[in-house]
């Protein structure tokens, strides 16, 4: 049995829910055996290694990819909007900041101008992101940020239940990883439920409430506390990892790099 | 005044007034579907079709049918063989497109030399026959511009979302395999109604030039849509009338016309940048 269904079945109250869920793109699995629910409002990280098939997984809960075993069901009516990896994005497209928000809106439409109720929806979405004033702004003129921003305002406009990000903090600086953080929190407390991956321990995944350290297929799932121990996390990234305390939040370093150190200290003398 | 009597003497004669309304419509067609073509990155595919069709136009005239009935066909069953060599995935796409659309052309070339067909004929198709339309093709090339014209206007959003972001669009609920097979279609449409008038050789460039030299002139997506038809159409009026003057082929005119713009847009665009580059400069000194 496998597929992608937006049925009720065995997991009511969930938005989404994994049930022995196998992928592959045609050749041998990328992802096993891996069990998995989502409830209305809740915050998941899903952190791995590269290659581990965290982006894999986000392409069958979005539903790009149906399951060689397994079921991926969607609660009826579920609206989810999708945050794609920035480096995926062709930044020399010839599109400005309006017309990658506008693009979602497809249905009846009759002309390619934007309706003054839709212009003003875009401004809203806008204000509410921080990004006021740059509809008219080539995507490429804009910082790291507020690039990583717009696809989120995309994504909002759509109104979704669940919201899905795919590396949000890859390759952005610290400030603006605590602002797409604060701006998460802030619309989880809304109620939009938020699935995300990284592999970034400490500057995301630790302050989630619920982690699922993931390698093809679920190695822990549970709180920072509960899965951030260096013997899941070596399952995980395979490689030594010691986890220490700081301010009640567990702080994530790499083990066995002790040596390196040594060798680089005594290369340098 | 004889300067002005001796530029506008072209049009006294019937064939060249058909030939420059169909010229002009496919500048503005093969610029307005081009937009499309360049931003999805699907150049080649477009100078593919247009070669497979040829052996498809080369069979019609032998076997002395309806040349859009034989040329579109070949088109259709090019496009499903390519689909077909290009997933076996042992060779890419762009390799399965270069050996079936060279090995159609090349049937259609030794179609036309067994079968006796008139040079002129080959070189028509070849390097374009715009001084040979009939009305019928003003017809034909003013529906497909028309229907192509409509879908760019009613399907905006769809079509812009699958060419910028077909994940997203995907998942958004737009049927991107639709929006292919559509821009395909028309695609195939265009080369097909267009290739009798600029020829198999040049009509990749006048579906890549103007659009090119479009995205150099603006950052917009809307923009660009009505300045590669607009460069298309000037293109082909001014290339028509030197074509006249100089007895030269309409078809390379009319892409040398382009090349120049692109030039002009190239060198424009430089300065440009350069000037912002200035400018910020001189703000942040």
């Amino acid at each position: 049995m496998s597929g992608v269904s937006p049925t009720n079945g065995g997991v009511t109250g969930c938005l989404a829910a994994f049930e022995h869920v196998s992928l592959s793109y045609g050749g041998p699995p990328v992802v096993q055996h891996v069990d998995v629910r989502i409830a209305p409002g809740e915050f998941v990280g899903i952190v791995g290694p590269s290659g581990s098939g965290k982006t894999t997984l986000l392409k069958a809960l979005i539903g790009r990819l149906t399951p060689t075993y397994g079921t991926v069901t969607l609660r009826p009516g579920l609206r989810v909007g999708y945050v794609p990896q920035v480096e995926t994005v062709d930044w020399n497209f010839p599109v400005t900041v309006g017309e990658v928000i506008l693009m979602t809106r497809t249905a009846r439409r009759w002309s390619p101008r934007a309706t003054p109720v839709e212009r003003a929806e875009v401004n809203d979405v806008l204000d509410r992101l921080g990004l006021d004033g740059l509809a008219n702004r080539h995507i490429r003129e804009l910082s790291g940020g507020q690039q990583q921003r717009v696809f989120l305002a995309r994504a909002l406009h759509q109104r979704p239940d669940l919201l899905v990000l795919d590396e949000p903090t890859s390759g952005v600086d610290v400030r603006t990883r605590h602002e797409i953080l604060h701006l998460l929190a802030d619309l989880n407390e809304e109620g939009i439920g938020i699935v995300l991956t990284t592999h970034d321990l400490n500057g995301l995944a630790a302050h989630l409430p619920r982690l699922v350290c993931f390698n093809r297929t679920v190695v822990a799932d549970g709180t920072p506390r509960e899965v951030l121990r260096p013997y899941v996390l070596e399952r995980t990234f395979g490689a030594p990892m010691e986890v220490l305390e700081h301010g009640g939040m567990p702080v994530v370093l790499d083990g066995g790099l002790g040596d390196v150190a040594r060798r680089l200290r005594s290369i340098a003398s | 005044m004889s300067w002005f009597s001796e530029v506008f003497k072209p049009f006294e004669f019937a064939f060249f007034r058909n030939g420059l309304v169909v010229s002009v419509l496919a500048g503005a067609v093969c610029g307005l579907i081009g937009v499309y073509v360049v931003l999805r990155s699907m150049s080649y595919i477009g100078h593919g079709l247009s070669h497979a069709v040829f052996g498809g136009a080369a069979a019609a005239a032998v076997m002395n049918i309806n040349y859009f009935l034989g040329a579109g066909l070949w088109g259709i069953a090019s496009g499903l063989v390519i689909g077909r060599v290009a997933r076996r995935r042992i060779i890419g796409a762009d390799a399965a497109i270069g050996v079936v659309t060279t090995a159609s052309f090349a049937i259609g070339i030794v179609l036309f030399n067994r079968f006796g067909q008139a040079r002129r004929s080959l070189d028509a198709v070849l390097f374009g026959d715009i001084l040979g339309v009939k009305l019928s093709d003003v017809f034909v090339v003013t529906g497909v511009t028309l229907a192509v014209a409509a879908i760019v206007w009613f399907g905006y959003r769809p079509l812009l979302f699958a060419t910028f972001d077909p994940e997203v669009a995907d998942v958004s609920g737009v049927s991107v395999a639709r929006i292919e097979a559509l821009l395909m279609t028309m695609m195939a449409l265009t080369v097909l109604v267009t290739m009798r008038v600029i020829g198999v050789l040049l009509i990749s460039a006048l579906l890549v030039i103007p659009a090119s030299t479009a995205r150099m002139m603006t950052n917009s997506f809307a923009r660009m849509l009505w300045l590669s038809p607009a460069i298309g159409m000037a293109a082909c009026l001014i290339g028509m009338n030197l074509s006249y003057h100089l007895d030269t082929s309409s078809g390379a005119t009319i892409i040398l016309v382009n090349a120049l713009f692109f030039g002009i847009a190239f060198v424009g665009s430089g300065v440009r940048g350069r000037r912002r580059v200035g400018a910020l400069e001189h703000a942040h000194a």
